[in-house]
């Protein structure tokens, strides 16, 4: 087994900045998504595709980046 | 490799590849997300969950030289063995076994340079499988605790300014914006840093393939902050895990004498009653 079509990007999710990586392994597609500083895992979700995976992770990371304060 | 002072702390993947299955060899994945190991990891290696396995489950404490030789002995470490440590998000946890393995006198421990990140991305073999490595009687040295740093110590290093306090969190962290990583519970009372640390968030010292930068990158980045290894070095993050990625690369990729982890970091000095705090760059000793 090997990752295949592995991606990395970065977006903005409720004002945080997010780094989503994506990957198929076997007949599933993984995706993780981070805090980019420092990168901790917020989620990490599986999908039949790439997007399915992908707005999952989006979906549990954001929920939580949105319960950060700025003091 | 990269002109690093002691580069034999490090391997490439493709020296995994190559070496992996050794007799001498033990492969070990380390994770901050402790999931990632399950849906697929290196053929041969075990993980090591940085919340339970190596930090004492009771106390806030790393492992006790009991604990670590347990660790070890399950994992069918020989004390002359070579450990070859990978993880996640460039190498962050993994760096912090590393840490602990240093001090207690494992000869031979090593990172894989650019972690779990630049396997998977290299498109080179995973397995589900887990190994059952046969156990050994590893016995540890007693702790090297030249290696660590203690609150009185970065306490008089604050005062004094004998030592060079980094602070490896991100801006946010550092100024006091936000308590914690974003998305993470908050785990301090205040926000801010030490008096007189320096900012050098722990991520500029990797690429972005989850390698280490070259050397003379590193130097620059540091030296730009007046930490150049003339002033003994204490690093320290939140929980003492990110700084053990920058304590790595003081120690081994530039060759510093005198570099501590302060593993106690932000969630033991924002604790404190009475602790003397900076937020942005003005003091707030003191201030509730």
């Amino acid at each position: 087994m090997r990752a295949e079509g592995f991606s990395e990007r970065s977006l903005e999710v409720s004002g945080w900045p997010m780094n989503i990586t994506s990957y198929k392994l076997g007949q599933e597609w993984h995706a993780k998504a981070d805090n980019v500083s420092p990168g901790a895992a917020l989620a990490r979700t599986t999908g039949a595709s790439r997007e399915e995976a992908e707005t999952k992770a989006i979906e549990r990371a954001g929920a939580l980046l949105a319960r950060t304060q700025r003091r | 490799m990269a002109n690093y002072a002691h580069p034999e702390v490090l391997v490439d993947t493709e020296w995994v590849a190559q070496h992996g299955n050794d007799a001498k060899v033990r492969l070990v994945e380390v994770d901050v997300d402790t999931k990632a190991y399950n849906e697929g990891h290196i053929p041969g290696a075990v993980a090591w969950a940085w919340n339970t396995q190596l930090a004492d489950p009771v106390r806030r404490d790393i492992l006790s030289q009991e604990q670590f030789e347990e660790l070890l002995s399950a994992s069918g470490v020989a004390p002359d063995g070579t450990l070859i440590i990978y993880g996640d998000n460039n190498n962050w946890f993994a760096a912090w076994a590393l840490w602990q393995a240093k001090i207690y006198g494992h000869a031979d421990v090593r990172l894989v340079n650019g972690g779990r990140k630049k396997w998977l991305s290299e498109g080179r073999e995973l397995t589900t499988e887990v190994p059952t490595p046969k156990r050994t009687q590893y016995r540890a040295k007693p702790a090297d605790l030249s290696l660590r740093a203690y609150l009185p110590q970065v306490q008089k290093a604050s005062a004094e300014a004998g030592a060079v306090l980094v602070d490896v969190r991100s801006p946010a962290e550092f100024s006091g914006e936000i308590l914690a990583p974003p998305g993470l519970p908050e785990t301090c009372q205040r926000g801010g840093h030490i008096p007189g640390a320096r900012n050098v968030p722990w991520g500029k010292a990797a690429n972005d393939d989850g390698t280490f930068k070259a050397a003379e990158e590193l130097r620059s980045l540091y030296g730009g902050e007046g930490v150049d290894g003339s002033k003994p070095v204490i690093a320290y993050c939140r929980i003492g895990e990110r700084s053990s990625h920058t304590w790595f690369v003081l120690k081994y990729l530039l060759g510093f004498d005198k570099v501590t982890n302060y593993d106690g970091s932000w969630t033991e000095w924002g604790n404190l009653v009475g602790a003397p705090v900076e937020r942005g760059g003005i003091a707030a000793a003191a201030r509730g």
